[in-house]
C-alpha cells in the first residue's frame, strides 16, 4: 500500500471512529441492569436523535462522517482563500483607529440583548437556571481566570472557596446548625462581604504554603484541598447540616429604603447579578494591566527574569490565589442567597472542572474570551437541563466538556478568543523560543 | 480535662490492639493495590513529566473489563476449584488487557500523542488528561449506569489461614500473590530488559535517547501498555472485593498518586514502597478517624509531602525531574 492511500485509509478511519463515537455519545443510557443497552440501541435499532431522520443511527452518523470528510478534504484544497479574506475583514474591525468602535458597538449589542433576555424568557425556572448556571459562572470563570490565565496556575480546588462562600452566607444569616455570629442574623447582602474577606483569608492561607511547588503538584494540592473540604461539608452534620444541606431556606436579598421593601425575585437577580458580572469585568480590566497585572504577565512568562527586577513571585502568586478565591466565594454567597439551600453535593470536583472548561475554552487570560465561552458553554448547558434531548442525563453534560478541553487542547490551545499576549506565549514556547515548559506553569525548569 | 484526653486515646489505642492483625492484613491487600496503580503514574510522570489524571480511568476500564467477563461466565452458583481459578486469571487478564489498550491506543494516541508532537507546554497535557479523565468517566457512567455495580463472585472467598487469629482470605491471597507477581515482573523488565534499557533512557533524556536510536513513540506506548496492565489488574482485584463503578477510579487513583509521590515520583521501587506505606498507615488509622475522613488521611498525607519532601522517601528518580 503506497503511503499516500494508507494516510487516506487513516483519515477514513478516524472520522468513522469519530461518526460511531458521537453516535454512542448522543445515544441512549445504559443502567445497571442492562449496561451494555446503550451501546446496542446506539447502532441497532432504528431510533434517531434527530427527529427528522427515522433510520438507524449509525447510518446518519456515518452520512456525518462523509459530509464532514468532504468539507475537510474541501477546507484542505482552498480553505487558504478564505481564511485570507476573513482575515481582510477582521483587520478591518481591528484596524487601529476602529477598535474603539468595534468594542463599543459589541458591548451595546450583548448589553441590549442582555436587557432582553428576562422579558423573551418567562419560565421562571428557566430565568433562575440562567442566573445561577450562566451569569454566576461568568463571575466564577474570571476568577479562576486570574489564577489559571494571568498568574498561570492550575487551580483545582476551586470549588472549595466557592463551598466556603456559600457556608458562610448561611452561617451569617443563621441557617446553619451552629450559633449565627452576631446576635440577629444579618440579611445574606451584608453577608457577601464577609464572605469574601474569609475566602480570601483561605487564599492566602492555602496559597502561601503551597504556591512554591511545581505547577502539576499544585493542581493536585489544591484537588485535595477541594476533596477535604467536600469531605468537612458532607460529614460535619453539626455545622453544615451534612449531605441534607442547609436548613430552614437562606432569605434572598431584600433592599429597604424607608418604608418600602424589596424582595429580588428571579428578574431582580438577573440584573442583579448582571451588575456584578460588569463590576467584576470593569475591575479586572483596572486590574489587568496595573502594575500587579504586569507583574503575573512577567512571572508566568520568565520567573528568574522577573525575580532579577525585584518581583516577589510568590506574593503576586498569592495574590492572584487569594484574589481568584474572593471571586469563587463570592459567586457562592450569592448563588447560596438565590437558592436558598446549600448542599454539599454541588461542591465535587465537577465544579472545578466546569469552571476550569469555560476559561480553557473562551481562552486563557482573555476577559473577553472568558465572558464569551461562559456563556456560550453555559447557556448550552441550561438549554440540555431544561429541553433534554431523548437520551440524555444530567451528568452527560461532563462527559462533553471533557471531550472539548481535550479538543481545545489539540486544536485551540489558546482558546476560542485568545488574549494576544497569551497565544504569543503558547505558540513560542511551542517553537522553543523562550523557556520551554515554564510558560504556562511558571516553574522553573 | 487531660484524664478525658487519655481515655479517649486509650479507647482508640484498645481498638486498634484488638484489631490490629485484621487491619495489618487488609493494609498489606490495599498496599500491594496501590502499589500496582501507582507504578503507572510514576513510569508516566518519570517520560513524560505528567500527572496522568486520566489513570484513574483506566483502572476503571479494567475493572468493567472484568466485570463483564464475570458476568457473562459466572452463573447462579459460585464457581469453585479450577473454574474460579481459570475466572480469575481470565479476569485479570482481561482487565490488564483492556486497560493497556486503553491506555496505549486511545488515551495516549487521542489525548497525549498531538500535543507531544507539537512539543506543547504541561499545562496544555495536565489539561487534556483533566479532559480524558473526565469523558472516560462520564461516558463509562452513561453506557453502564452511574451507581456503583457489584462484581459476580467468582469464589467462594474462603479463609486460608488466620494470622494472630484474624483471618487472612483467598482474596488476600490473591491480591498478594498478583502484586508480588506483577512488581517483580515489572521490576526485571525495567532493569534487565534491552526494552527498560530504553525506557530509562528515553526518562533520562529523550533528545539523546533518540539520537542513541531508541524509538520515542514506541517507547512511550510502551510505557502506557506496561502501567495499564498494572492498573487494569489491580481494578479487577479491587473491584472483586468492593464494586465496579464509572467513579470507583477517582479516589484509589488519588491515593495511588499519593503513593507514588510518597516513595519518590519517577522511582519504580518507591512507587511499591509508597503504596504499601500508604495502604499500612490508612488501614492503621482506621481506629482513630471516623470511616468518613478516611480519605482526608490520605489528602493530608499528601498535601504535606508535596510541601516538607517533595522528593519522597527513596528519592526522585528516573531522570533529570526539577
Amino acid at each position: 500500500m503506497s503511503t499516500e492511500m494508507r494516510v487516506h485509509l487513516r483519515r477514513w478511519l478516524s472520522f468513522f471512529a469519530m461518526a460511531a463515537l458521537i453516535a454512542i455519545m448522543t445515544g441512549p443510557s445504559g443502567s445497571n441492569n442492562a449496561p451494555v443497552q446503550g451501546l446496542t440501541q446506539s447502532f441497532a435499532q432504528p431510533y434517531s436523535y434527530f427527529g427528522l431522520f427515522r433510520a438507524q443511527r449509525w447510518m446518519i452518523f456515518f452520512t456525518f462522517a462523509l459530509v464532514a470528510l468532504g468539507l475537510q478534504t474541501l477546507w484542505r484544497r482552498s480553505g487558504g482563500g478564505v481564511r485570507a479574506r476573513t482575515a481582510v475583514l477582521r483587520q478591518g474591525f481591528e484596524a487601529p483607529g476602529r477598535r474603539r468602535a468595534t468594542v463599543l458597538s459589541a458591548v451595546v449589542v450583548v448589553a441590549l440583548v442582555a436587557l432582553f433576555i428576562p422579558h423573551l424568557i418567562s419560565n421562571p425556572g428557566i430565568q433562575s437556571g440562567i442566573v445561577e448556571q450562566v451569569l454566576a459562572y461568568v463571575i466564577l470563570a474570571l476568577g479562576l481566570n486570574v489564577v489559571v490565565g494571568w498568574a498561570g496556575l492550575l487551580d483545582l480546588g476551586y470549588v472549595g472557596f466557592y463551598a466556603i462562600g456559600a457556608y458562610v452566607t448561611a452561617w451569617m444569616t443563621g441557617r446553619l446548625p451552629i450559633a449565627a455570629p452576631f446576635h440577629h442574623p444579618v440579611s445574606s447582602f451584608a453577608a457577601i462581604p464577609v464572605a469574601i474577606v474569609f475566602t480570601m483569608l483561605a487564599g492566602v492561607i492555602l496559597g502561601a504554603p503551597t504556591l512554591r511547588l511545581r505547577g502539576d503538584y499544585l493542581a493536585i494540592v489544591t484537588l485535595g484541598f477541594g476533596e477535604i473540604i467536600l469531605v468537612f461539608s458532607n460529614n460535619l452534620t453539626n455545622v453544615t447540616g451534612g449531605s441534607q444541606g442547609t436548613n430552614p431556606y437562606i432569605p434572598s436579598f431584600t433592599f429597604r429604603i424607608g418604608g418600602l421593601k424589596y424582595l429580588f425575585g428571579n428578574v431582580g437577580y438577573y440584573f442583579l447579578v448582571a451588575g456584578f458580572v460588569v463590576v467584576t469585568i470593569v475591575l479586572f480590566r483596572l486590574l489587568e494591566h496595573s502594575r500587579v497585572g504586569r507583574a503575573w504577565t512577567a512571572i508566568r512568562e520568565d520567573e528568574v527574569a522577573a525575580e532579577s527586577i525585584g518581583i516577589n513571585p510568590l506574593k503576586y502568586k498569592v495574590m492572584a490565589f487569594a484574589i481568584g478565591a474572593s471571586v469563587s466565594g463570592f459567586a457562592g454567597a450569592v448563588t447560596a442567597s438565590q437558592i436558598g439551600v446549600v448542599y454539599p453535593s454541588t461542591f465535587s470536583l465537577y465544579f472545578s472542572v466546569n469552571v476550569l472548561t469555560l476559561v480553557i475554552f473562551g481562552g486563557m487570560g482573555s476577559i473577553v474570551g472568558v465572558i464569551f465561552g461562559s456563556i456560550l458553554v453555559q447557556g448550552i448547558a441550561v438549554y440540555l437541563r431544561f429541553y433534554p434531548p431523548s437520551g440524555y442525563q444530567a451528568s452527560d453534560l461532563y462527559m462533553y466538556l471533557g471531550a472539548l478541553l481535550i479538543m481545545m487542547m489539540i486544536y485551540r490551545p489558546a482558546g476560542l478568543i485568545p488574549s494576544r499576549r497569551r497565544r504569543r506565549e503558547i505558540y513560542q514556547a511551542e517553537d522553543g523560543i523562550g523557556h520551554e515548559g515554564d510558560v504556562l506553569l511558571g516553574e522553573q525548569s | 480535662m487531660s484524664a478525658s484526653i487519655i481515655s479517649f486515646w486509650s479507647t482508640h489505642f484498645a481498638l486498634l490492639k484488638s484489631e490490629f492483625w485484621y487491619l495489618v492484613v487488609s493494609g498489606i491487600t490495599t498496599g500491594f493495590l496501590y502499589g500496582m496503580v501507582a507504578v503507572g503514574y510514576t513510569m508516566v510522570y518519570g517520560i513524560l513529566r505528567l500527572i496522568n489524571f486520566a489513570h484513574s480511568e483506566i483502572f476503571m476500564t479494567g475493572a468493567f473489563a472484568g466485570y463483564f467477563l464475570m458476568r457473562r461466565f459466572v452463573g447462579n452458583n459460585t464457581p469453585s476449584g479450577a473454574q474460579s481459578i481459570l475466572l480469575i486469571v481470565g479476569g485479570i487478564a482481561v482487565g490488564a488487557l483492556a486497560s493497556s489498550l486503553m491506555a496505549a491506543f486511545v488515551l495516549e494516541r487521542v489525548a497525549y500523542r498531538p500535543l507531544r508532537k507539537r512539543k506543547a507546554p504541561p499545562l496544555a497535557y495536565l489539561i487534556s488528561a483533566i479532559g480524558a479523565s473526565y469523558f472516560l468517566q462520564n461516558l463509562a457512567g452513561k453506557e453502564f449506569g452511574r451507581n456503583p455495580i457489584a462484581m459476580p463472585q467468582p469464589y467462594g472467598n474462603a479463609n486460608v489461614f488466620t494470622v494472630f487469629g484474624s483471618p487472612f482470605n483467598q482474596y488476600d491471597l490473591l491480591v498478594v500473590v498478583a502484586g508480588i507477581l506483577s512488581l517483580v515482573a515489572l521490576d526485571i523488565i525495567v532493569s534487565r530488559t534491552k526494552l527498560g534499557r530504553s525506557l530509562r533512557a528515553v526518562a533520562q533524556d529523550t533528545e539523546t535517547a533518540s539520537l542513541m536510536g531508541v524509538d520515542i513513540d514506541k517507547t512511550i506506548m510502551l510505557t502506557f501498555l506496561i502501567g495499564g496492565a498494572m492498573a487494569g489488574a489491580a481494578g479487577f482485584l479491587w473491584g472483586l472485593n468492593s464494586n465496579v463503578g464509572s467513579t470507583m477510579g477517582f479516589v484509589p487513583g488519588i491515593k495511588a498518586f499519593t503513593s507514588a509521590v510518597l516513595g519518590g515520583i519517577g522511582n519504580l521501587r518507591g512507587a511499591m514502597l509508597g503504596g504499601m506505606i500508604l495502604g499500612m498507615v490508612e488501614n492503621l488509622a482506621e481506629p482513630f478517624v471516623t470511616s468518613a475522613y478516611i480519605d482526608v488521611v490520605a489528602f493530608v498525607i499528601l498535601v504535606g509531602l508535596l510541601m516538607f519532601r517533595p522528593t519522597g522517601i527513596l528519592g526522585e528518580r528516573l531522570g533529570r525531574v526539577a
